[in-house]
């Protein structure tokens, strides 16, 4: 047993957060916000890709991919320190649909024609990804999606609408399951993995604004989009099962528990700062900080984990769970703190943190919803960690 | 002991059930967050022709019906996530002056309440929005007839639509029990006020109101000169059990569209609602509900009644805005990505129930009282 970084790891953070501290607007510092909540970054994508680039060029995006691919065949605690020190910053930058669930999608079941091709652009920080698996009718219930893509020739062409599309306005590459086989049983069999080039005539992409007044997720709607074959991942009808083996991936989600840290001390400052501290508060917030103290070493066992080789499953899923549940209490005692002023909106007069608290507040409702529901996340923590039956 | 509605207050119920259904669709809801003064007047003007502005005021100043009736067709405007001065005016502005006003004031007031024409609402809160009478700063001093104010006075309700603005102010020094405050009544067109709007996430309108050198005439002191706080007591235990019955009707309606949800959406075969952990969900949103509504209705009753309700008021107000924070969590959850995006109506019942939790103390201030009360 032992809980510390290693020297190399510790120099690593130390090269993270000298980067950052060059690099990093001084507004997006000043302000405060995460990705979780855009409302005040107006630039948010041309930061992102600024930052991106600059983490590609010092190969920061690869660090613990295998060397043949650009990686440097480090420990996944690289990118979790890399993820803890851009949430420290309040840093874009990092395309976790790219590198958290295309890359290690194409690293496990993608040909070596698809790694040389897409590899390179997300290491280098310059391709932007997102996925398109819910639709209108299927969110948690990925096996019954609709979009048909119909097998001609040459290539596949798609109908039919996705929806959730988070950066699907800004990506420049898609990773589109599309349903291949009508006549599959069960229905999963009937899946396929695609990667799409967001160019591609045919595609048009409509913005939903979130509660919290975010824009960031969209519905995309593909009228006779055409996909060469080559851009099948992991063969015909095994969609499925790409994107079972990525959900554990994108459940190690390295960011939401840093974010929920950097936060509560951010609160704490607020409350310093106006002299709000009574018996009550310091003990809901000494709770709090217990909480992120437990969420990150639920993380870190996952990225333990990973280095040891083991494939982490419902271990992702309750680190996923607690994280995200963390983040919605402490937004709710950020509502709490700042009581009648929770209430003021970025460009009020006597509105308190640029208006980050009522913004993360309504965020945080999605937190229990995205990437499958905490209902899902139970489930599986139930029924593959405690190996409770299944009803359906 | 007896739960139900009576006769009458069925007929508000049904009433006003009516009325908001056919005159605030949704669309005027939507109008309403982003609209300025938020009030629209042919609606008002309706309103006023159905003598809700009345409620719960003397039939000699044009009033009708009790404070239970004011609840019940506040629970309704929950219902629809009503916005407009209307909470401000009757149940705050009006409630003061019938609780501190002597006959001169509540002659030349409430009539005026009770027809439509005129809007009221009471600045009370400061920079430091607390609700005890040290925490007021603004001063007020006699001079001559008059008196003058200055100071800033934060998250006030409606004041652009009001007419009139009960001012708390200090006339003494505090002595920890209240005294040395006073309210008056000033014109809202009196030289000096300033309004600054604070842009708030649920369109609730609430000001930033600066009075410098403002000049009210003595005959508008509500109530004795330094004591002006128990008239704020009074009033602050009407206004948060009002603000409960509103709450209870957002979550009402909350609940209702989340069942719906969850007998439609398929998912794995299935209606949502037939799954354990959405069930459970919706069970706990029901004891929420219903713990609410009774909640508000004992310490609405105990106020109608002119019982002591300093207990029961403080514990409505503290579970239910946990209540109606739980329920809109979990309508948001049932509803998944639908009910997370500004097109579903849902997000404007959660802000709105923020609104009214924040409003005349939250849950923190309330659990304060009520522990003050076991001291």
């Amino acid at each position: 047993m032992d809980f510390r970084f290693s020297p190399e790891e510790e120099a690593f953070r130390q090269e993270v957060a000298a980067l950052l501290e060059r690099e990093v607007p001084a507004e997006y510092r000043r302000k405060r916000m995460t990705f979780f909540d855009m409302s005040a970054q107006h630039d948010w994508i041309q930061v992102h890709r600024y930052i991106a680039e600059r983490l590609g060029e010092k190969g920061w995006l690869s660090l613990h991919w295998p060397e043949e691919y650009g990686g440097r065949g480090l420990s996944p605690f690289y990118r979790l320190i890399l993820r803890e020190e851009l949430a420290r910053y309040h840093s874009p930058g990092y395309d976790s649909i790219g590198c958290g669930i295309v890359a290690p999608a194409i690293l496990l079941k993608g040909s070596e024609e698809q790694k040389n091709q897409y590899l390179p652009g997300i290491a280098a920080g310059k391709v932007m990804w997102c996925e398109t698996l819910s639709e209108p009718n299927h969110g948690s219930d990925l096996a019954a999606a609709e979009v048909f893509a119909k097998e001609e020739t040459d290539c596949f062409v798609v109908n039919g609408q996705k929806i959730w599309t988070t950066n699907g306005h800004f990506a420049d590459w898609n990773a589109l399951i599309a349903r291949t086989d009508r006549a599959a049983n069960p229905n999963y069999r009937g899946l396929t993995f695609f990667l799409l080039d967001m160019k591609t005539p045919g595609i048009t992409v409509n913005p939903i604004v979130n509660m919290a007044g975010h824009h960031e997720f969209n519905e995309v709607f593909f009228e006779d989009v055409r996909i060469p074959k080559e851009n099948i991942v992991g063969g015909l009808n095994k969609g499925f099962y790409v994107v079972m083996s990525l959900l554990d991936y994108e459940r190690t989600t390295d960011t939401v528990y840093a974010i929920a840290g950097t936060y509560i001390n951010d609160l704490a400052e607020y409350a310093r700062q106006n002299n709000l501290f009574t018996p009550v508060l310091e003990n809901k917030l000494a709770q709090l900080r217990a909480d992120c103290e437990v969420s990150r070493l639920l993380h870190y066992r996952v990225a333990w984990m990973q280095s040891k080789g083991m494939v982490p499953n419902y271990e992702s899923a309750m680190s996923k769970l607690y994280s995200f549940e963390l983040h919605q209490r402490v937004s709710e005692f950020g509502m709490d703190l700042a009581g009648q002023y929770s209430q003021l909106v970025e460009g009020s007069p006597r509105v308190p943190m640029f208006g980050r608290i009522p913004s993360c507040y309504l965020r945080s409702f999605g937190y229990s919803l995205e990437q499958g529901t905490s209902e899902i996340d139970r489930d599986v923590i139930a029924q593959r960690g405690l190996g409770l039956p299944r009803l359906r | 002991m007896d739960f139900g509605l009576n006769e009458q207050q069925e007929m508000m119920q049904t009433l006003a059930r009516d009325f908001l259904a056919g005159e605030y669709p949704n669309k005027v809801l939507k109008a309403m967050v982003k609209d300025e003064k938020g009030c629209a007047p042919e609606l008002w003007e309706k309103m006023a022709e159905m003598n809700l502005m009345g409620l719960s005021l003397p039939e000699e100043y044009g009033g009708v019906g009790d404070f239970l009736d004011l609840i019940v067709v506040l629970e309704e405007m929950g219902r629809v996530c009503f916005l407009g001065p209307y909470f401000s005016t009757v149940a705050v502005g009006a409630a003061a002056i019938m609780a501190g006003g002597n006959k001169e004031q509540r002659e030349k007031y409430l009539p005026d309440i009770a027809s439509g024409k005129a809007n009221v609402t009471l600045a009370l809160t400061e920079r430091k929005v607390e609700y005890e009478a040290d925490a007021l700063q603004t001063m007020t001093i006699s001079r001559g007839g008059y008196f003058v104010i200055n100071g800033t006075k934060l998250f006030v309700p409606d004041a652009q639509a009001a007419d009139f603005i009960i001012c708390a102010a200090r006339t003494g020094e505090s002595n920890g029990g209240g005294d040395g405050t006073t309210l008056i009544i000033v014109d809202r067109n009196e030289p000096g006020i300033t309004m600054r709007p604070l842009k708030t996430v649920s369109g609730e309108k609430l000001y930033e109101v600066i009075f410098e050198n403002v000049k009210s005439s003595a005959r508008n002191v509500l109530g004795e000169v330094n004591h002006g706080w128990r008239i704020v007591e009074k009033v602050l235990q009407r206004a948060n059990v009002a603000r409960c019955a509103e709450m209870v009707g957002l979550a009402q309606q909350s609940l209702n569209m989340t069942l719906d949800y969850a007998k439609e959406r398929i998912a794995f075969g299935h209606p949502i609602g037939a799954f354990q952990a959405i069930q459970h969900r919706c069970a706990d949103m029901l004891i929420d509900v219903e713990g609410s509504r009774f909640a508000t209705y004992q310490a609405a009753w105990r106020l109608n009644e002119g019982l002591d309700a300093a207990k029961e008021a403080a514990a409505a107000k503290a579970w239910v805005s946990r209540a109606c924070r739980r329920v809109m969590t979990s309508a948001h959850q049932v509803h998944g990505a639908i009910g997370f995006t500004e097109d579903h109506l849902l997000h404007y019942y959660t802000k709105r129930a923020l609104a009214c939790e924040f409003s005349y103390g939250g849950n923190d201030v309330q659990l304060a009282k009520l522990a003050a009360l076991y001291k």
